[in-house]
């Protein structure tokens, strides 16, 4: 992945986006980085802006993640693009349940930047 | 219900072990802080044992609620070492917090609870704030809880105080 590539942050809780944000920067030098407090925020800003890789909440007003996911994998433009889930909800219907929508890849909070990075490395390489 | 009363007669200490372990976890890992938990024990006042609360109700297996009450100084401690800045005030971006690491400890201590065959969901966290404030569970069910003696963290090496969570579950 390019390092100028746009990385899409959805979380309601803003703490949680500037510690992502923090990470993506320090790990990756990734720096094109765009923030939205919601699945509706997100579903907007996809349809502005050219996104190459999404890291989502779980739990949102509005739209969830799990929600926001399904419509980005059935829509024909946004189909293939990376989609990272960062969430509280670690029970295995729910790692189930994303799987089935097509998530690429799993972060149960609490997490380390190792455990993010080690994630993102994986997909990161995969895309190039 | 007596404060004398033992948790072990109340309450299967393995529905409580998960989420103390959550706590310390949480603590750890997304605010660099250790912690140091008490015995539990059995609560019967409603009101926090510190100035802001996140509450979170769970259905399944057991009905009931976990809370998470810090003391000003602790959650502005916590949320300095989380965020990587100093935090000064309570402000929504503190009670945000609460209400995320309220989410966080429950979703692990869910996941924990798995493995033993427990299996709960929960709700959206509330946050409460303000000095003295009353939590409310659900009174029937016992309250456990069980006190965090917050360690050394880049903002938080003054502190000599401790936050609560109370564990209220159907027995």
């Amino acid at each position: 992945m390019a390092k100028d590539s746009c990385i899409l942050i959805v979380d309601d809780f803003p703490i949680m986006r500037g510690i992502i944000r923090r990470m993506l920067t320090k790990r990756f030098n990734l720096n094109n980085i765009i923030e939205a407090d919601d699945g509706v925020a997100a579903w907007e800003i996809l349809h502005q802006k050219k996104v190459d890789l999404i890291i989502c909440d779980w739990n949102m007003p509005n739209m969830t993640g799990i929600a926001l996911l399904k419509k980005v994998r059935a829509d024909k433009n946004l189909a293939r693009l990376p989609f990272v889930m960062v969430t509280a909800e670690g029970k295995k219907e729910n790692v189930i349940e994303a799987t089935k929508a097509g998530v690429t890849g799993f972060i149960v909070k609490p997490f380390t930047a190792k455990d993010l990075g080690k994630k993102l490395s994986i997909i990161l390489q995969e895309e190039e | 219900m007596d404060v004398e009363d033992k948790v072990e007669d109340k309450i299967d200490g393995r529905l409580i072990r998960p989420f103390i372990n959550a706590t310390l976890n949480v603590l750890k890992t997304m605010a660099f802080t250790e912690a140091l938990a008490s015995e539990p024990y059995m609560k019967n006042k409603e009101t926090a044992n510190g100035d802001v609360s996140g509450v979170i109700g769970m259905t399944g297996d057991h009905n009931g609620s976990l809370s998470v009450s810090f003391p000003e100084n602790i959650i502005l401690a916590v949320v300095s070492n989380m965020f990587g800045e100093e935090m000064k005030v309570v402000d929504d971006e503190i009670r945000d917090a609460v209400g995320e690491i309220t989410n966080m400890i429950s979703g692990q201590a869910r996941q924990e609870l798995e493995l033993v065959d427990v299996s709960l969901d929960a709700a959206i966290p509330t946050v409460i704030s303000g000095k003295n404030h009353t939590i409310k569970h659900i009174s029937s069910y016992p309250i456990v809880a069980v006190d965090f003696v917050v360690g050394e963290g880049e903002f938080s090496s003054e502190i000599k105080d401790k936050f609560t969570i109370e564990i209220c579950l159907e027995s």
